[in-house]
């Protein structure tokens, strides 16, 4: 079972390789990890996407917790709506052959080309994990030279009523 | 105090503020600033040890014996590296620690420099917390916040790294009365709706257990866990870590539990219906298979640590919070009403007859000493002195757990979780420290004994009242017993015939030491080593290959304990 857990901590010296520590010693699987500051004094966000049974997840948002630096663990599960996005970078092979397609691909997903050269365009693309897997697909036949996705980042929906 | 200090000055100021009398370590190169301001005042005692591990085992006796944080400097490097098993061993056991290190100056880390090691990065997963100061302005805050977090929620270890121009700059000393850190609240009070629960399920039990661990003692519980299996008739049985929380003597006392715990104990978990455990982390050598632990029970646990709840087994009422506080709610609540089974006087028949039928007991012999023999010799010996015995690890310790009657806690010092051999020694001489007015016996195996002997120049510069026993049957016996049993009597590096006279060796420290190989002659080498003021070694040359029973099998489940 895959699970998102949110993490906010004390942006200090040390911390993320307290939660890698932890993860590494107690035999959990880090999926992705995504680590930014956010607008609070000196608080980061880290978003990390774990797999574990019902037992092990309860145990990895526990020892989270734990940890001197945390302030917040959330846990997004389907039984909390939330909204998860992922961005990533793709440079492609390019010849007069294929620009076309992959601009029609780039297209149908709202992607960007954020950077152009003789032979390689630099494609900017965001969305769920599934939505950058789709695109991945699809361009990987017409060549791909390089590849960065950041990770997923998730927030909790707000309530509609 | 006002005006400015130097980060060596401030660092004595904290420790004066936080009460600390003794710091055990070794100087060098690193701290050698903090050593010279430890010389320039009287309110805080170094103790010399001649080993880092010595050191925070010290500091750990200290700690365990009294409750306060025991505290600990080491230089960096070889200093730091060294102190890594002390604080690994505080840690599993959750003792509060402060241990200081030295650092190389903060422009020339990350340099490979002489005496440089990452001590933050290596003791992370064997601290609670830790911190590298790298300005002296937030010292005298960083110290303020390592006791606090070493002593408060579940206690531990925790490290902070000075490096050595921080001992050196000046700012101005302040420090703080209080603490709040937005990210630590650990929780005290538990859930008021679940402990109602709690007693309920409690009131309705046909055959109901405490499981008493170590975080009894931590939180000074023992005399609510007492109070609520007297008030009712509620047999209890305690982990390694949690002898002496309930009164070994008392009726309802069934023991230790777990792979060398009584007959009646064991069986009593897996016949139980309801297990209320209370400060304990149903650690393996606890539960045997766990698939098979207390098969018919509900869990009721009561623990400070979130992460230990439903861990390694499924816990149906988990409370969240510390054992005195959650135990006295719980005891007002089961106040009026003290409703007991009707079928408890079964229950507790049956465990009567589980004692009868094995209760904990060996072989004597009049041709060898057997080390059970000593155990209880000693216990008889000692009862009125009420003194703190310590534990090195193996065959020894485990005796001791179960002939030697603890019936008040905070009396008996081992290393539990970690199993750390060499502990015992330095521990029982660090509660020595902290208990002038006490005995304190430790108890040690001839291998473990010789993995920290180098402080008996500590025990010949103090002259304490340390008494140290020697069980000596020159083999690595926990381990010797293992081969016997599962390994087809292969004895692979065990034997261990080849150590020092130990007799001699205290002798050439100025240690008054004595060796037994006879029976008729134990009684009389005990009560001299009683009565003797100061520090006494004794050397007893026990049965060689006499094993620990019962024993429950690596693995197996509690049920199938070898019982001979």
């Amino acid at each position: 079972m895959k699970r998102i857990f949110s993490v906010i901590v004390e942006n200090e010296a040390g911390v993320l390789s307290r939660i890698a520590n932890l993860f590494s010693a107690r035999g959990y699987n880090i999926e992705s990890l995504n680590v930014a500051p956010i607008n609070e004094l000196n608080l980061s966000r880290m978003t990390i996407v774990t797999e574990g049974d019902e037992n092990i997840l309860e145990q990895i948002g526990k020892q989270l917790n734990k940890l001197i630096d945390t302030i917040k663990v959330i846990e997004y599960s389907d039984d909390v709506p939330y909204v998860e996005r992922e961005m990533a970078l793709i440079k492609m092979h390019t010849d007069s052959s294929t620009r076309a397609e992959i601009l029609r691909i780039v297209d149908i997903f709202r992607g960007k080309i954020v950077d152009v050269s003789q032979n390689s365009y630099t494609i900017e693309v965001t969305g769920s994990s599934e939505k950058i897997n789709a695109i991945l697909n699809l361009l990987e036949p017409l060549g791909i030279k390089e590849i960065a996705r950041t990770g997923k980042v998730a927030m909790s929906r707000e309530s509609k009523q | 105090m006002s005006g400015k200090l130097k980060g060596a000055e401030i660092f004595i100021e904290c420790l004066k503020k936080e009460g600390v009398k003794h710091l055990f370590g070794i100087p060098g190169g690193a701290i050698i600033d903090l050593h010279d301001a430890i010389y320039k005042q009287k309110d805080i005692e170094f103790i010399l040890t001649r080993h880092e591990q010595g050191a925070v085992h010290m500091a750990d006796g200290y700690a365990r014996s009294t409750g306060q944080v025991g505290v600990s400097l080491v230089t960096s490097g070889p200093g730091a590296t060294n102190a890594v098993t002390g604080i690994a061993t505080a840690y599993m056991d959750s003792i509060p620690l402060v241990v200081f290190t030295g650092q190389v100056p903060t422009h020339l880390i990350g340099n490979d420099a002489f005496q440089e090691v990452d001590i933050v990065g290596i003791t992370r997963s064997c601290t609670k917390h830790n911190f590298l100061v790298k300005d002296v302005k937030d010292l005298a805050y960083t110290i303020k916040k390592a006791f606090y977090i070493a002593r408060t929620g579940r206690p531990g270890p925790v490290l902070v790294d000075i490096p050595k121009d921080v001992q050196t700059a000046s700012c101005e000393f302040e420090y703080p009365d209080a603490i709040h850190l937005r990210s630590y609240n650990p929780t005290y009070h538990g859930n008021p709706k679940q402990i109602k629960k709690v007693a309920k399920v409690i009131e309705q039990a046909e055959r109901p257990l405490l499981y008493i661990g170590g975080g009894v003692i931590t939180s000074n519980a023992h005399k609510e866990v007492l109070e609520l299996a007297e008030r009712l008739q509620i047999p209890a049985f305690t982990t390694l870590m949690g002898i002496g929380a309930f009164p070994a003597d008392h009726p309802l006392s069934l023991g230790m539990a777990g792979m060398h715990g009584t007959y009646k104990a064991n069986m009593a978990i897996q016949y139980c219906d309801l297990l209320i455990s209370i400060g304990a982390r149903f650690d393996d050598r606890i539960t045997g298979k766990v698939s098979e632990f207390a098969p018919n029970a509900q869990v009721v646990h009561i623990d400070i640590d979130p992460t230990s709840i439903s861990k390694n087994i499924k816990v149906d009422y988990p409370i969240v919070g510390d054992a005195k506080l959650v135990l006295k709610e719980l005891l007002s609540i089961l106040k009026d009403n003290n409703k007991i089974h009707q079928n408890r006087k079964k229950w507790l028949d049956l465990i009567k007859k589980w004692d009868s039928e094995h209760p904990l007991s060996y072989e004597d012999s009049d041709k060898v000493i057997k080390p059970q023999y000593v155990i209880q010799l000693l216990n008889k010996l000692t009862k009125e002195l009420d003194p703190i015995v310590s534990t090195e690890v193996g065959q020894h310790q485990m005796w001791v757990a179960q002939f030697y009657n603890f019936n008040k806690p905070r009396r008996f010092l081992t290393s539990g979780g970690l199993g750390t051999m060499g502990f015992g020694f330095p521990a029982g001489i660090g509660a020595s420290f902290a208990n002038p007015d006490k005995q304190v016996f430790v108890i040690a195996g001839d291998g473990s004994f010789q993995m920290n002997l180098q402080e008996l120049a500590v025990l010949a510069t103090y002259k304490l009242q340390t008494k140290v026993i020697i069980l000596n049957n020159s083999y690595l016996g926990m381990v010797r017993q293992w081969q016997q049993l599962f390994y087809g009597r292969r004895y692979a590096n065990t034997n261990i015939e080849v150590q020092p006279d130990f007799v001699k060796l205290s002798e050439s420290y100025g240690i008054i030491a004595k060796r037994v190989e006879d029976k008729k002659d134990v009684e009389q080498a005990l009560t001299e080593l009683i009565n003797y003021n100061g520090p006494y070694v004794l050397d007893i040359k026990i049965e060689r290959e006499e094993n620990v029973y019962p024993m429950v099998p690596g693995g197996a489940p509690l049920s199938e304990m070898i019982l001979t």
